[in-house]
């Protein structure tokens, strides 16, 4: 636990009801959605304003205390477990201010911790669209969306956070107050370090303020689902639709292993022998979205879908979806222990990547199914598992290990979407390159002397 | 239970269906004490590590435990909500019976529970006597929901407005009931719920005018008591067991189809903790209650169910109605469609939608009583809710939500009346 005496600044700084010093408390921050160890932190505050979070910094910094930042606690890579049991973990969600939506130049300015289902409703309310959408959407913040880069099931079509972020305000580790981008559209002054602190996990700095682009929503949208014999088939069909110029908005797949196990518990009648699935929505101008669902269908009759399915309304749609959406839930009921992972390759090798995923959890007699973005080859491999035996426990790892392998030998990269934390540090050098790691620690030295920002996340420090 | 680890040992039974939590934090989105405080040991998946750490030796502090679990209230959204499906319920169920059973019960709550509510007949007394006494300490809030408040006794009550105790609780008015069956055909135990049968007795009036207008028999025994769910959620199975002996004793030998309640809690009590419960007091006694249980309805589900009410067109000065879907019965009973058909069966009302309708209203029972501030605070979002929708009434489905609705809106001074959705029902029956 922390010393009484700085308890005692922060309860000073930011009121008692956001400095928790209790055992009870600290132990609530000291996980996330990451199957990882946890590690108490020895205080947790919550500033409410910039002003307090420049200055509960500038403290940590003076002190030499560690400190990992944390919004709503959902990232999957451990990226805010505490370091260190002396800690302080810094809650950015009273830092939850939308402060401006933009109709005529395009965007907002929002405070770290602003809620991103929240923000988006906010912003088609005022007739505007925010895309990024990640699966923990309902309760993830926007500044660790930012922090992690998150993705979404729309990044084929509109990109993934970093695509919209415009600027950013953030605090470094010595609680200095950097700016990089503004409300503009072309920005060139200085270094891109919103650029630089997108997708950094709170290594190098705490974001305080962010600049978002919106874009004017789609009018008219259409949704199908194909069924496929084979995967490679699905992924032909896949091949196929970017061949014909058309970028759906979504393109997600479930594998004959998912499939089943949603059949078994929705008991929704899907088709239990097929390989794959594909969903796939289209959006844009009505006349657009009319020539792009031609388009996709006559591509997917084309590479042997053996049904296509196009909803007549809005209510027999969440019908067809209702398969994708319950493949998460209904794999994590299987056993208790789910593993999500987020290998992701280029897009015509999901056929194999996929293969591998199946050949690897038969090697080591485990379940798996996978589901995923199909346009993007964002895969989530779902390993089911009782993390309580360690012998099932250790063979997920050492198929995790050689999952990897095939998806760097596959051109493809570790993590799309849900980051690299203290999970996946250690294959970090084997995707890039020993100068990467060197490059990367050098730049955090630099930038943070006493390594006290998320010191073993990422590459280290 | 006396050392920590023997807690710790019973709280091991929990491991299993504490294990199916993936931490993924989606009960955040829906918590309403998490959406008051922002803390992680107020939402489910904090508590649930909580309980975890203290079953694995990691924490060795139960009275820290037993603070952050009541710090809840028991309202099942994020069970709703929870991908993985975790039996969340259940789970703090068990761990504040095992965790209070490790510290010991508070006196008053266990004269309360075990003493006084599991003796009706001492219940009945003490309100008898209590209620023509509330006219020398309560006055009247002045508000348009006809609530009272007691300033010089707010060191013990805080700043509540309440609704008034009956003059005559609705045993003493009817005694028994017990008709025989009419041309309807069927018959109905029913269970008015503590607060049906000595506060809102209006509520009660309405719900037995309509079923006599459908020709439903009533079979309403001496010696019913609460339903258990107070004595429950401060984790006394104890009281609760000689509470549910209580009622079993008064409904096991009536001859009935349903047994209806206007009360949603009490409802989902009988319906799944009373046979969750029943093995303990007995095989024989397991195999009446789980008839009873499997008995169970809510009275708008039956109404609209089994006696097919349907929605009337509105008239065209229809008095716009809100409704809130109280937690019990949207997220433990999946009654949601039905309560909202019953205002509209009413003509001369319309339905208009208030926004987060079933986000719980902040009052889960004895949480208010030992949370009256966050209970406030959780209140105001939903009382914000009401009155953006416009309507000139809020109905519910569950007399605790409509205390809560009824304390909130009197404390902002809004026209707001609230009603039991069958209350408004009744009033077009003649």
């Amino acid at each position: 636990m922390a010393s009484q005496a700085l308890i005692k600044d922060f309860e000073e700084l930011l009121g008692k009801e956001n400095v928790f010093s209790s055992e009870a408390d600290r132990m609530s921050y000291s996980y996330d959605s990451a199957v990882l160890p946890p590690v108490m932190p020895s205080l947790v505050i919550r500033p409410t304003t910039r002003e307090q979070l420049s200055a509960c910094v500038k403290k940590l910094y003076e002190n030499g205390i560690p400190m990992t930042v944390r919004g709503s606690g959902t990232n999957l890579s451990g990226g805010t477990i505490p370091d260190k049991s002396d800690t302080v973990v810094i809650l950015t969600t009273g830092l939850n201010r939308i402060l401006e939506i933009n109709t005529n130049d395009l965007y907002a300015v929002v405070e770290p911790g602003v809620i991103t289902a929240q923000f988006a409703a906010a912003v088609e309310k005022q007739g505007l669209f925010y895309p990024p959408d990640p699966g923990s959407q309902a309760v993830s913040t926007l500044a660790g969306n930012i922090a992690e880069n998150a993705g979404g099931l729309r990044g084929l079509k509109y990109g993934v956070t970093k695509d919209y972020v415009m600027g950013v305000e953030f605090i470094d580790a010595t609680g200095a107050t950097v700016k990089s981008g503004s409300r503009t559209v072309k920005c060139v002054t200085g270094y891109n370090l919103a650029g630089l602190i997108t997708q950094s996990e709170g290594t190098l700095g705490i974001i305080s303020e962010a600049v978002l682009k919106l874009v004017p929503p789609p009018k008219a949208t259409r949704a199908c689902m194909a069924v496929f014999a084979d995967m490679q088939d699905a992924a032909d069909a896949v091949a196929g639709i970017i061949a014909a110029h058309v970028v759906p908005c979504t393109l997600e797949f479930l594998d004959n292993n998912t499939i089943i196990r949603v059949d078994d518990y929705t008991k929704a009648g899907l088709p239990r022998e097929a390989g794959a699935i594909l969903l796939i929505e289209v959006d844009g101008h009505p006349a657009q979205v009319e020539d792009d669902a031609a388009a996709v269908e006559k591509v997917l009759k084309e590479n042997k879908a053996t049904a296509v399915h196009i909803p007549k309304d809005a209510a027999e749609k969440f019908k067809l979806w209702e398969a994708r959406r319950a493949a998460l839930p209904v794999l994590a009921r299987c056993r208790p222990t789910t593993v999500l992972e987020d290998a992701t390759v280029p897009r015509s090798q999901i056929p194999a990547m996929v293969k591998a995923v199946n050949d690897i959890a038969a090697k080591y007699r485990l379940e798996v199914g996978t589901f995923g973005h199909a346009g993007d080859g964002n895969l989530h491999p779902t390993f089911l598992c009782d993390k309580r035996d360690k012998d099932e426990f250790s063979r997920v790892e050492a198929a995790i290990d050689e999952m990897f392998d095939v998806a760097i030998k596959l051109k493809g990269t570790l993590s799309g979407e849900h980051g690299i934390g203290t999970a996946k540090a250690k294959w970090m050098e084997k995707e890039t390159s020993r100068g990467t790691i060197l490059f990367s620690q050098r730049l955090r030295r630099a930038l943070d002397p006493k390594g006290l920002l998320n010191s073993t996340k990422l590459v280290g420090i | 239970m006396t050392t920590l680890h023997e807690l710790a040992q019973r709280l091991l039974v929990l491991d299993d269906r504490i294990t199916d939590c993936m931490k993924c934090g989606m009960c955040q989105a829906v918590c309403p004490m998490f959406g008051a405080t922002g803390m992680e040991a107020d939402v489910a998946r904090g508590k649930l590590a909580l309980i975890d750490n203290l079953a694995h030796e990691m924490l060795k502090d139960p009275a820290a435990v037993a603070e952050k679990l009541g710090r809840c209230l028991l309202c099942g959204s994020c069970q709703a909500a929870c991908p993985p499906g975790v039996k969340i319920m259940e789970i703090f169920m068990e761990a504040r019976e095992i965790v209070n059973e490790f510290l010991g019960l508070h006196p008053v709550k266990k004269m309360i529970f075990r003493t006084l509510l599991a003796k009706p007949e001492l219940f009945n007394f003490a309100i008898r006597v209590g209620a023509p006494m509330q006219g020398l300490m309560f006055k009247k809030s002045g508000d348009a929901q006809g609530t009272v408040c007691a300033p010089f006794l707010n060191f013990m009550l805080g700043d509540r407005h309440i609704h008034p105790l009956a003059k005559t609780p609705i045993h003493t008015r009817y005694g028994v009931i017990d008709e025989p069956r009419g041309s309807g055909g069927i018959k109905v135990a029913f269970f008015p719920g503590c607060v049906g049968d000595k506060m809102y007795t209006d509520m009660t009036e309405a719900c037995l005018k309509v079923l006599r207008y459908h020709k439903v028999a009533v079979f309403m025994p001496a010696g019913l008591t609460c339903c258990g769910i107070p004595a429950l959620s401060s984790g006394d199975v104890k009281g609760m067991l000689l509470q549910l002996r209580a009622n079993i004793q008064a409904l096991r030998n009536g001859d009935y189809d349903y047994v209806l309640s206007p009360c949603g809690s009490c409802t989902a009590t009988i319906k799944e903790f009373w046979p969750r419960y029943a093995l303990r007091l007995g095989t024989q006694e397991k195999s009446i209650i789980e008839g009873i249980a499997a008995k169970a309805m809510d009275i708008n589900a039956f109404l609209v169910d089994v006696l097919k009410v349907e929605a009337a067109q509105p008239s065209n000065d229809a008095i716009s109605v809100t409704y809130h879907d109280s937690c019990h019965l949207k997220k433990s009973l999946g009654v949601a469609a039905q309560p909202r058909i019953i205002i509209q069966a009413n003509p001369a009302y319309k339905l208009t939608e208030m926004a987060e309708a079933d986000r719980c209203c902040g009052c889960g029972g004895s949480f208010n009583l030992f949370h009256y501030d966050y209970s406030r605070k959780i209140g105001q979002r939903k009382r914000d809710n009401v009155v953006a929708s416009g309507a000139r009434i809020v109905a519910a489905g569950c007399p605790a939500c409509m205390m809560q609705l009824e304390d909130v809106l009197s404390h902002n001074q809004d026209a707001v009346r609230v009603k039991h959705t069958v209350e408004l029902y009744a009033e077009s029956l003649h």
